[in-house]
């Protein structure tokens, strides 16, 4: 047992609205920049949909992530080695910027400038690839809430993989229809096929947390990351000409913050928290040969905190006690591993996904009460699941490589959720059948109602500091490294660099842990008056 | 000029190739990339650009077997100079020929795109002047001397050229070679010199060490990246 850290996340699908601030908010804080302004780190897609880039899931035309080869070992769907090298004059996979849609802005100058006329002006579109005048025809959320399906529709991958197994489920009229949202950052992966792509060695995922990163000085711009991605979450911008994705806001995990895509999500859909997982047996899990043991294999790479076994061995593999111990209070644990509600998004691509969905039921309820029934009765509710507005099957092509087994078993719960805690709120006696139907015990449906209903920040975002590991050292470096009167107009006043003010290198201004922590309550406190 | 052309213009130039890579390495990593333009158009560059890249590494092999296999090793092995004039004359030609069309297309990409166009800067536009001047007069000088044996550039270029590396430069040697083949060799060199200075500099990053290294690359935090440190070029904070 080699066990090592992952920072991982949950999203509970039933919660999204769809608003897309976690995109704009990322977009703000990570690409908005010049030969990035195709780039979303984070995007929410409507489903069924194509996606961002479209089609990126039809992995026959782009080849990303892993398959087995004859001797059922991992090798990349994009080519091996030899392949990879032979073929680096061209990426003959890579998708064009048009595929993930042409970035625009609007003349805006013309509103003011534009001579007088009869007509008022307007600013039209210009194309941020070429500067000329475009016409706008896609972009990276064209479809959304379902705009454009009854055309667009049908070239979702997953749709036409569920049409295979039950034809008539899929709809695209008005009245038949149905949709939910799927919020995707990077996956940041235990068996990345970026990573396992970059002929350079510049990816590489961190010991310490498992985040996957980009190193921008080795990286030499040969784009096989892009299409190694199975998920397509790693970006060529085209203006350095180097490999760009999602870092899960490291720098504010460093410091116990959230991702600023968690931090500003309005539906508070999304948890923060370690896993432990065995780095030994992840190529084994990996290769499981059939795809739909994938998702149960994947469970299996997983450790117990709770395992004393397990928490000495992390202890000697180095890692520090409060991650251990941030592990053991983790959501992202509880909700994946303890309750199983959690599932991970297209486990067939072989890459151990870490960014974690919990299915959406939410419309089954409502689509009950419509008709006359009891929306939250139990016999009602479970009945109602295998026929679903959004179709079982169609979820499970997505969470679990068609396998319909898991999507049931979590939507079960949650219903289950919702019959037991009615029963509470309502002051009658819970039936205990409804928890025992699900294969959990009352406690347990009560502490994910908690999680999933009411937990607050803290609750929610599990996050150690990348810190105190390195306290000692940090102390250190939190010293000043001159003399404490060398302030401003201070009794020192020396401290210049070598040729005067200004000079020499240039440090940070050290924050305060006071700023730190106001700024913590002002985030973190539901009343004003905590603050 | 002699001395200043084939003296002392090499060692200038490789004296640039290196401290430029030096520098680059040292101080513009970053800047150290392919800048591929194929996320703007994708269909042409998938034929051209390996049909060229391909050509051009025939063509390097084929430089370094002229200039660095000396006559006397071809006649040991009992390969005429006949022979080796058409062997040199069919494989330099086909393989020059791959290199002249494919940096044709990707020319004709490069000006008609107009967002690849918009991409290349006027460092990439002097540097495919050199590229397609060393490669063109390259090709113009071995088919204008290609009647009968061909020019023999074996007794005074190649000579000259190892020269070079004993620093017994033999300039004398460059005198009588036909014009066409001493301009070629002088835009060689410099195109050589401005190798590090310009995107070319991707060709010293062939990856190769990606054959032999595992496939999931884990490192570990960066130990300086905590606590306060200067700014990182390109992340100034502004207003310092």
């Amino acid at each position: 047992m080699r066990p090592m850290a992952q920072v991982a996340m949950v999203m509970n699908l039933d919660k999204c609205i769809g608003c897309h601030t976690c995109s704009v908010t990322c977009k703000q804080a990570w690409t908005n920049r010049r030969g990035m302004e195709y780039v979303w780190f984070n995007n929410v897609e409507t489903r069924p949909g194509q996606g961002y880039p479209r089609r990126y899931e039809d992995q026959e035309r782009w080849r990303g992530g892993w398959e087995l080869n004859r001797r059922g070992a991992l090798k990349l769907k994009a080519g091996g080695r030899f392949k990879k090298l032979a073929g680096i004059f061209s990426n003959p996979r890579l998708p064009e910027i048009k595929d993930y849609y042409e970035p625009w802005t609007y003349d805006y100058k013309n509103l003011t400038d534009a001579p007088l006329g009869s007509d008022y002006p307007v600013a039209r579109p210009v194309s941020q690839l070429d500067g000329k005048p475009m016409k706008i025809g896609w972009s990276s959320n064209w479809d959304d809430d379902l705009g454009g399906a009854p055309a667009y529709g049908d070239l979702d991958p997953m749709v036409e993989r569920t049409r295979q197994q039950a034809s008539e489920k899929v709809r695209f009229a008005y009245e038949e229809t149905f949709m939910f949202y799927l919020p995707r950052i990077c996956e940041h992966c235990l068996n990345p096929s970026c990573v396992a792509s970059c002929p350079s060695g510049a990816m590489y995922k961190r010991s310490e947390d498992g985040i996957v990163l980009v190193d921008q000085d080795r990286c030499r711009g040969w784009r096989m990351c892009v299409t190694g991605c199975p998920y397509k979450k790693v970006y060529f911008n085209h203006r350095t000409g180097k490999a760009e994705k999602c870092t899960f806001c490291y720098p504010r995990i460093e410091v116990g913050q959230p991702t600023v895509c968690s931090e500003t999500c309005v539906g508070r859909l999304r948890y923060l928290g370690v896993v432990l997982y065995d780095a030994d047996r992840v190529t084994e899990a990996a290769s499981t040969p059939d795809e739909q043991e994938l998702y149960e294999a994947q469970l299996g790479v997983l450790l117990d905190p709770e395992d004393p076994a397990v928490r000495r061995a992390a202890e000697e593999a180095g890692i520090p006690f409060d991650w251990i111990e941030a592990a053991r209070r983790s959501p992202v644990h509880a909700l994946v591993s303890r309750y199983r509600v959690a599932l991970p998004l297209h486990p067939e691509y072989r890459t151990m996904p870490m960014v974690w969905y919990i299915p959406p039921l939410s419309p089954v309820v409502d689509a009950l009460t419509e008709t006359g029934h009891d929306g939250e009765d139990p016999g009602n509710l479970f009945g109602a699941i295998d026929t679903l507005r959004i179709p079982l099957e169609y979820l499970a092509e997505v969470f679990t490589a068609g396998e319909v087994g898991p999507v049931r078993a979590s939507l079960e719960k949650l219903a289950a959720m919702r019959s037991h805690m009615r029963a509470i709120n309502l002051g009658e006696d819970p039936d205990p059948a409804v928890c025992a139907g699900v294969g959990m015990r009352a406690q347990e449906i009560e502490d994910m109602y908690r999680l999933l209903a009411i937990a607050k920040y803290e609750e929610r975002y599990v996050i150690p500091t990348a810190a105190v590991g390195d306290a000692h050292r940090l102390e250190a470096s939190a010293l000043p490294d001159t003399c404490s009167l060398d302030t401003d107009g201070g009794p020192g006043m020396g401290g210049d660099g070598p040729f005067g003010q200004d000079s020499g290198r240039k440090r940070l201004p050290l924050v305060p842990v006071e700023n730190f922590h106001i700024l913590r309550r002002r985030q973190t406190a539901d009343d004003e008056r905590e603050v | 000029m002699t001395v200043l052309l084939w003296g002392v213009l090499p060692y200038a130039a490789f004296a640039l190739l290196v401290a430029g890579l030096v520098w680059r390495h040292r101080y513009d990593r970053f800047g150290w990339t392919t800048r591929s333009s194929q996320v703007y158009e994708s269909k042409l560059l998938n034929i051209a650009s390996p049909v060229f890249h391909y050509g051009i590494l025939f063509v390097l092999v084929g430089h370094l077997v002229g200039l660095f296999v000396p006559e006397s090793w071809t006649n040991a092995v009992g390969v005429s100079e006949h022979a080796y004039h058409l062997l040199s004359l069919y494989g330099g030609t086909a393989a020059g020929v791959l290199a002249v069309a494919g940096i044709l297309i990707l020319i004709y990409r490069r000006r008609t795109n107009a967002p690849v166009f918009r991409a290349t800067t006027a460092n990439d536009k002097v540097m495919y002047v050199f590229l397609l001047g060393a490669i063109v007069l390259g090709m113009v000088a071995k088919l204008a001397h290609s009647s009968g044996t061909g020019y023999d550039y074996r007794r005074t270029i190649a000579p000259w050229s190892r020269g070079l590396f004993t620093l017994q430069p033999k300039t004398e040697l460059m005198v009588g070679v036909p014009v066409l083949y001493q301009v070629h060799a002088v835009i060689g060199m410099v195109l050589i010199a401005l190798v590090p200075y310009t995107r070319l500099v991707h060709m010293f990053s062939a990856p190769v060490r990606y054959l032999v290294r595992p496939y999931v690359v884990y490192r570990s935090r960066d130990p300086r990246q905590l606590g306060p440190r200067p700014d990182r070029r390109g992340w100034e904070r502004a207003g310092s």
